[in-house]
């Protein structure tokens, strides 16, 4: 089921927001409401945990996980990792990195097995996402944007990218994450997929202005509906989907 | 068969679309995501630009009104009227105006329709495009110059040049400038009032020309006044009515006046009782004893101001007995050389045996048995200040003015040539013949002077198809050449476009 929830005025949801089939990071110091729409959707399930990492607020931006793991950057406090430890299931591995490209969320687009990543990522940072998040990773573009984390948004079931990428690039990267891709827009026409929403398996949050024809792409192409879709959902599907394998 | 770039196909296979994100139809990506339709209901680039306005229309005078005061006169549908009308929208600069042009409308309907396009950046690089329809209607308003005229109060202002003296050379040979320069073009009105003319201006600066002319011609001076005609306290303008009060010297040519004492000290020390030779931006006058000339700007003329002792009809005609040139030690230094010093016995025509002796400086002129007009002191009664005060030993006998050329209305029938007139009203009738004489006696001193007429146009008379008869029987011949005439070489064809037979 996705749901449009927004963040003191503000509909960029990625970035004050994670979401991973285990856990869920939001940022500290937001209004109820916002918290609320996450813990009702999710907290029979999984935990929705309130961090700041380094001080700030800006949680979805600054850090990269999966069911598996979460690696947080340098800037982190002990205390904040300590906060995380205590929170995420036991099942999660959390791992400070040293990494250039601080900003792990945008350079860094992962589901629960493949992960798609900025071109000059180091190396040491590759391979601690293979270690701690059970990846494969591979160092891709989408639309020739580099920052691959801000402009696409995927889980194990389907995924979302930068409304100007090209077929032959979206078979590729459909090819690599052996998942279903479709460019679409979130908050009413926005390109930057990854900080305008997050998804899950399950469920996904996005800003507050997305249109009902975004909701219906997001919810067809992530398979958020266990309803039979209606009828202009699965016909807009097919024309989407057609060239998907 | 076309060629067809296998990368540009490529392009086009490959080219993504997405659904708009308000509709959900299926667009290729643009800045926006979002169908031109839906991006139309979300934006309006025309926002600020007004659908209505209003122009203004003098119909009187077929004119446009360009704000703030200008008034343009242009046809419908023409690339002034539509500068006019898109001058008049607001909101166009912040917009690219790609075309315009007029929509036909009804000419009477009062309403101009304009279709404009423009383009307009939106949405982070989204270049959008509009055509729409501007209406504009017409509204009447009398422009100023049409509601002067309705009012019949369409003067500004008025020179008013008078000169008091009875007789009006001076005032012929200035209308006379004033046709050859055409500095009467945009003169609204000019007046014949007794002592001189009115000219009557819609605006200040053509007055002021006009005032500059005049002293620049004929010696004078003016004074200027204006008029509160009605004023806004709001917008602090006054609305006046100038009038330019133009005074020619009262001295003409050929006149004898008496110089007061210390001006013609001032002059060379020249005798007080001279003759005024010519009269252009200066007077210039002539001692008839011994050639002594001196020159008169008109402000020195103002500081001490004279008249002139008689005009043109108290002179008397004289018979000349006897005449001799002087040698040159009698001519002053600064004696003028166009004249020859003389020395004339002479009588008046009414009694000839009263004898009289005379320098003159129309040495060149005359010859025995001539008739002369001159002056005769020893008979004139006078009543001048100036004059007054001279010893008995300053005053001569008699002064000649001018030499005097038999019958003038058969030398004006003999005339081959004619002056133009300024288009003048006459509110009081003056007496015709007195005009009719000054106008014969100016027209004589042209053909009588070289100088006189080389700044003034003068027309040949249309010949209606009727050779006169040259030299009737009646008439002696050498008397007949005897006249001073004015060569063709000097005179103009004067076209009269109403009148077929001039331009045979």
């Amino acid at each position: 089921m996705a749901v449009r929830v927004q963040f003191e005025g503000n509909n960029e949801v990625g970035v004050f927001s994670m979401l991973t089939n285990a856990y869920c990071l939001v940022a500290i110091g937001g209004s109820q409401n916002f918290y609320s729409v996450f813990e009702g959707e999710l907290s029979d399930s999984i935990p929705v945990v309130h961090a700041s990492i380094g001080g700030c607020r800006i949680v979805g931006r600054v850090c990269v996980g999966n069911r598996n793991g979460l690696l947080v950057p340098n800037t982190t406090t002990d205390q904040e990792l300590q906060h995380l430890r205590n929170s995420l299931p036991d099942s999660v591995k959390i791992q400070r990195v040293e990494e250039r490209l601080s900003a792990l969320g945008n350079v860094v687009s992962c589901n629960d097995y493949v992960a798609l990543v900025h071109p000059d990522l180091d190396r040491e940072t590759e391979e601690i996402l293979t270690d701690v998040l059970k990846v494969e990773v591979f160092r891709q573009t989408v639309a020739s944007n580099v920052l691959v984390g801000t402009y696409c948004a995927f889980s194990n079931r389907g995924g979302l990218v930068h409304p100007k990428t090209k077929i032959q690039d979206q078979d590729e990267l459909s090819s690599l994450l052996q998942v279903p891709l479709v460019a679409g827009t979130v908050n009413r026409g926005s390109d930057v997929i990854g900080a305008g929403m997050v998804v899950n398996d399950w469920s996904a949050f996005c800003g507050l202005d997305t249109t009902s024809t975004e909701l219906s792409v997001i919810e067809s192409v992530f398979k958020l509906t266990d309803a039979p879709q209606s009828a202009i959902v699965t016909d807009m599907r097919e024309s989407l989907l057609e060239t998907v394998s | 068969m076309e060629y067809i770039s296998p990368s540009l196909s490529r392009e086009e296979d490959s080219m993504q679309r997405i659904l708009c994100c308000q509709c959900g139809t299926m667009i290729e990506p643009n800045p926006a995501n979002m169908c031109v339709a839906c991006l139309r209901t979300q934006v309006d680039i025309t926002e600020g630009i007004p659908k209505q306005s209003t122009i203004y229309f003098c119909r009187s005078c077929e004119r446009y009104l360009q704000p703030p005061s200008g008034w343009v006169s242009c046809s419908l549908e023409s690339r002034e009227l539509l500068a006019l009308c898109l001058k008049k929208l607001k909101g166009l600069g912040k917009v690219h105006l790609v075309d315009a042009g007029f929509i036909w409308t009804e000419p009477h309907s009062k309403r101009l329709k304009i279709k404009l396009t423009i383009q307009k950046e939106m949405l982070a690089g989204t270049l959008l495009q509009q055509v729409f329809v501007v209406e504009f209607i017409v509204h009447h308003q009398m422009c100023e110059d049409c509601q002067r005229r309705e009012a019949k109060d369409y003067w500004k202002a008025v020179v008013q040049v008078r000169q008091k003296t009875t007789h009006k050379k001076t005032f012929l040979y200035l209308e006379q400038l004033i046709l050859k320069h055409n500095i009467h073009s945009n003169v609204l009105r000019i007046k014949e009032i007794k002592g001189g003319l009115d000219f009557y201006y819609a605006q200040k600066q053509d007055a002021r020309k006009m005032v500059e002319f005049i002293m620049s011609v004929v010696p004078s001076k003016y004074k200027t006044s204006q008029e509160l005609i009605s004023h806004d306290v709001h917008s602090n303008t006054y609305n006046y009515k100038f009038t330019f009060s133009v005074e020619i010297v009262p001295v003409c040519r050929d006149n004898v006046v008496c110089l007061p004492r210390k001006v013609a000290n001032s002059l060379g020390n020249i005798s007080p009782v001279v003759i005024c030779s010519k009269v252009n931006s200066s007077l210039q006058v002539i001692d008839p004893t011994n050639l002594q000339v001196a020159e008169m700007s008109s402000d020195i003329y103002w500081r001490t101001p004279f008249t002139s002792l008689f005009d043109h009809r108290q002179l008397t005609q004289f018979l000349v007995l006897q005449i001799e040139v002087l040698p040159g030690q009698f001519v002053s230094r600064s004696g003028s050389r166009k004249h020859v010093l003389s020395e004339a016995w002479v009588a008046p025509l009414e009694e000839l045996d009263r004898q009289m002796y005379c320098r003159t400086h129309l040495g060149h002129f005359i010859n025995t048995g001539d008739v002369v007009l001159g002056v005769d002191f020893t008979r004139a009664n006078l009543n001048n200040e100036h004059f007054d005060k001279l010893k008995t030993t300053e005053i001569p006998d008699v002064v000649l003015v001018k030499k005097a050329y038999g019958d003038r209305l058969r030398r004006h029938r003999k005339r081959k040539w004619e002056l133009q007139s300024l288009p003048k009203e006459t509110e009081d009738k003056m007496e015709e013949g007195e005009e009719e004489r000054d106008l014969l006696d100016f027209m004589e001193d042209l053909e009588e002077d070289k100088t006189y007429r080389q700044d003034i146009n003068i027309y040949m008379k249309p010949n209606d198809g009727v050779v006169p008869v040259e030299n009737g029987g009646l008439t002696g011949e050498e008397e007949e050449e005897s006249y001073p005439q004015i060569g063709v070489e000097e005179m103009l064809q004067n076209l009269t476009i109403s009148d077929p037979m001039s331009e045979q």
